[in-house]
This record gives C-alpha cells, sequence and structure tokens, in this order.
C-alpha cells in the first residue's frame, strides 16, 4: 500500500521541481529597470524559488538598502509570471547574507562592459575608512579598452554605480562598483 | 510606497522590557537616517558641483533604505496595525526620537560636511558591531547598511580634510561649522534608557566600545585636516527623548505635508 503513496510523493516533487526550472527560466527575462542588458539572475539578487501546490515563493536580496528598483522588479516578476499562469506568488526580501557583486555572473560582467558600464573588479571592494584618498581602483575603460582611467566620484548615477572618466578617449563612463 | 514584501519571518520574543525598548530604539535609529536623508536630499539641485550633488542624493537614498527596514521591522514588532508610512508621516516632532544632530540645517556645504562626519564616524562604528549582535532582524539590516556607510564615512572624511587643508575660505567656513555642530556629537553615544536596556540585555553593543575606534578616526582626520579638536564645548543633547530644536517641525512640516493635507492619499 505504501508504494503508490511513494510515487505519488515522487511524482509530485518532480512536477514542482520541473515548475520552479520554468520559473527560474522566467526570472532570466526579467530585467534591471537601471541596467537593461542584465536579468536579474546576472545582477545574482534571485536567492532561491520555492515551489509548494500552486504557491510560488521567491526570495530576493536588495543591491543597495535605498535601491528604487526592487519595488519595480518586484512588480515584474509578478507580471512575467502572471502572464505564464502564475497568480499565487509571494516575494520575500532577504538581507541576510547581504548582497554582493560575487553573485553577479561572468555572462553578466560581460554583457555590462559591451553596454558601455565597466564590470566589478573583484576583491577591490573600497569605501574603508582607512583608505582615505588612497589608491583608486584601476578600471579598465569598456569604450576604448584603456586602462589610463581616473576615478571622478564614487557616487554615480545610481547607487551601485561610481563615475569614471577615461584619460585616452577622454569618455565618462560609468563602474559597477565592487561591493563586498 | 509599499514594501516589496510582508515579511513572514517569526518575530522574536523578549520580556516586555526589552520588548518596549527594542521597539524604541528602531524608532529612534529609523528616525535619525529619515531626517538626516531627507536634510540630504534638500541639496538635491543644489549641490556645489554636479558630482557631489550626486554623491549626497546618493547617501540620502542609502539612509532612506535603511529608514524602511526599520520602519518595517518596528511596525511588525509594533503589532498595532501602523506600517512603516504611518510611523513616518503621522508622529509628531515631539514622538520623533533623533539626536539633535541630524535635524540641524544644512547650512554651507561646510556645515553639511561636518554634521555627517560626526554623524558617520558615530554610524559606522555602531553598525559594525551591531551586525554581530543577537536580533536577527537588526543585525541583517545593519550588516546591509554597514557597507553603505563605509563610504559615507569615507566620503565625508575626505571632505573634512579638503575642507579644513584647503583655502583660507574653507578653513574657516569648517571652523564655523564645527563651532555649531560639534555640541551635538556627545548626545550620540550617550545612552537613552531604552538603549540602556538594550546595552544590559546585550542587544547594542556598550558606546564605551565604541569610542576608542571613533576617537582615533577623529584623531587622525582632524591631523590630516591641519585642524585642532575642539576643547571645552558644553555638549546638548534631549533629541533622543523628544526635546528638539525648532528645526524638526519646520522639517517634518515638509516632510510629511502630504499625508498630512490629504490622509492616505497615493501614488
Amino acid at each position: 500500500m505504501h508504494k503508490p503513496i511513494a510515487e505519488t510523493q515522487k511524482l509530485i516533487a518532480n512536477s514542482q521541481q520541473l515548475i520552479a526550472n520554468n520559473i527560474w527560466q522566467l526570472l532570466e527575462e526579467v530585467s534591471d529597470p537601471e541596467v537593461p542588458v542584465l536579468s536579474i539572475l546576472d545582477l545574482g539578487i534571485v536567492r532561491g524559488v520555492a515551489v509548494e501546490g500552486d504557491q510560488v515563493s521567491i526570495t530576493i536580496t536588495p543591491t543597495y538598502s535605498g535601491c528604487p528598483a526592487m519595488n519595480t522588479i518586484a512588480t515584474d516578476i509578478r507580471l512575467r509570471l502572471l502572464a505564464e499562469g502564475y497568480s499565487n506568488v509571494t516575494i520575500r526580501t532577504q538581507l541576510r547574507p547581504a548582497w554582493t557583486t560575487d553573485w553577479m555572473s561572468a555572462a553578466g560582467r560581460q554583457k555590462l562592459e559591451e553596454y558601455g558600464i565597466a564590470p566589478p573588479v573583484d576583491g577591490t571592494a573600497t569605501g574603508h575608512l582607512l583608505n582615505l584618498f588612497g589608491a583608486d581602483t584601476a578600471v579598465r575603460c569598456p569604450l576604448c579598452k584603456s586602462d589610463n582611467t581616473h576615478l571622478v566620484s564614487q557616487f554615480g548615477s545610481t547607487a551601485c554605480k561610481a563615475l569614471y572618466q577615461c584619460d585616452d578617449c577622454r569618455e565618462p563612463f560609468d563602474y559597477f562598483k565592487c561591493h563586498a | 510606497m509599499q514594501p516589496v514584501s510582508t515579511s513572514t519571518q517569526a518575530l522574536p520574543t523578549y520580556p516586555p522590557e526589552v520588548h518596549v525598548a527594542l521597539l524604541t530604539y528602531l524608532v529612534q535609529l529609523a528616525d535619525t537616517s529619515l531626517v538626516l536623508g531627507h536634510r540630504l536630499s534638500e541639496w538635491c539641485g543644489h549641490g556645489p558641483v554636479l558630482e557631489q550633488d550626486l554623491a549626497l542624493a546618493n547617501i540620502a537614498l542609502d539612509l532612506l533604505g535603511e529608514t524602511r527596514s526599520l520602519y518595517q521591522y518596528a511596525a511588525e514588532l509594533e503589532g498595532q496595525g501602523r506600517t512603516e508610512d504611518d510611523l513616518a508621516f503621522l508622529r509628531p516632532a515631539t514622538e520623533y526620537r533623533n539626536p539633535l544632530l541630524v535635524e540641524q540645517p544644512n547650512g554651507d556645504f561646510a556645515h553639511t560636511i561636518v554634521r555627517q562626519f560626526l554623524f558617520d564616524n558615530f554610524h559606522y562604528h555602531l553598525l559594525q558591531q551591531l551586525q554581530h549582535k543577537p536580533d536577527e532582524r537588526l543585525a541583517a539590516i545593519a550588516e546591509k547598511s554597514v557597507k553603505e556607510a563605509a563610504y559615507h564615512l569615507k566620503w565625508s572624511s575626505e571632505w573634512m580634510i579638503r575642507l579644513g587643508d584647503g583655502t583660507e575660505e574653507s578653513r574657516q567656513r569648517l571652523e564655523k561649522a564645527l563651532r555649531t555642530l560639534w555640541r551635538y556629537a556627545d548626545e550620540l553615544t550617550t545612552p537613552t534608557p531604552a538603549e540602556q536596556t538594550l546595552q544590559t540585555a546585550g542587544l547594542l553593543p556598550d558606546y564605551a566600545s565604541l569610542l576608542p575606534a571613533m576617537q582615533a578616526h577623529t584623531a587622525r582626520v582632524f591631523a590630516d585636516a591641519t585642524l585642532p579638536l575642539p576643547e571645552g564645548v558644553v555638549m546638548q543633547q534631549g533629541g533622543k527623548l523628544g526635546r528638539h530644536s525648532e528645526h524638526l517641525g519646520y522639517l517634518l512640516a515638509e516632510l510629511q505635508y502630504m499625508q498630512r493635507a490629504y490622509p492616505g492619499m497615493t501614488w
């Protein structure tokens, strides 16, 4: 008598896994509203997808505390899933462990550079108080690929970016700050 | 604004006096970052140069993000059906618990920098310890915010040095700002009864343990800025207990105007 129940449970588990896989694929189509070339998976903010019955639960972590894109992203996730018939969706935010640019995918980094934003240079989390007037992180210009660039301001067009300028092609560009 | 989601995390259970103290403290921390964030946002479009205008707006935004996490937690812990918006928009000045420093007007750029430096030096060192304290939710907010606070402290420290060791004009302005604002520094590290309760319960670091790192950083920045440390200043406090300067009322009148004039409005 137990065997059919175990089989059924296995089938349910398999179908839930299939649904979760499908949802991960759909999330790949949800982009960052500020940096539209990046999907939210590239950005590394989706921490988990859980499926139970028709209930879908997605956990995301904010990049910066005040990032106004988070509300838009939550809405975009709901709309994308609703379009595929998932109406019972809960989106949780998780602060800990805090988001880091280490979670950004290699594909995401490449897309950023092609889009004209220098990707984070790992292991260069600055902002440490002992590093006053310290040397700027060496960042390659996404346009002419020169390493001859300088920091204009740690605070750029959005919370996650710093402003740089290239000393060869003279173009200003955004740098996605290393945040670790 | 609507929160991204309603948290379904279980709320911690504490003895009644700790529960009340934690609620009071969460509101105090949130009020502090909200009021300072609002002050910084007043600079938007008025910064000395575009890059610094952006920096001020970025810091304001970080503080606002921290504010929202704290009010959301406070609202859940209170359990009276109030939301983060109710806490921000529907309390009078006497119920605000921010220290006097952060409500002081922007003044000139030097005033804004001194106010920011005094706050950042405390904020950064507080969050560094708070992230390791046992209240899981508060520690998570601290862990998130401390990375941002490090950028803020670096920014305000470098400006202290630039202005202090800059031109005659910048130095005079910085000295004037120090004469006006230094008196509000000690309130940050003087615990209220609620803070003492939390310190005893182990949820909040003892402020004496923050002082060595804070003082060392101040000494270093003042030395680089070629400024003497202010001495013999009579300290002012009261904001953390709801006794504010006249400036907070005007700030809240602007911050709360829409919800007061059109209760419950949304956009």
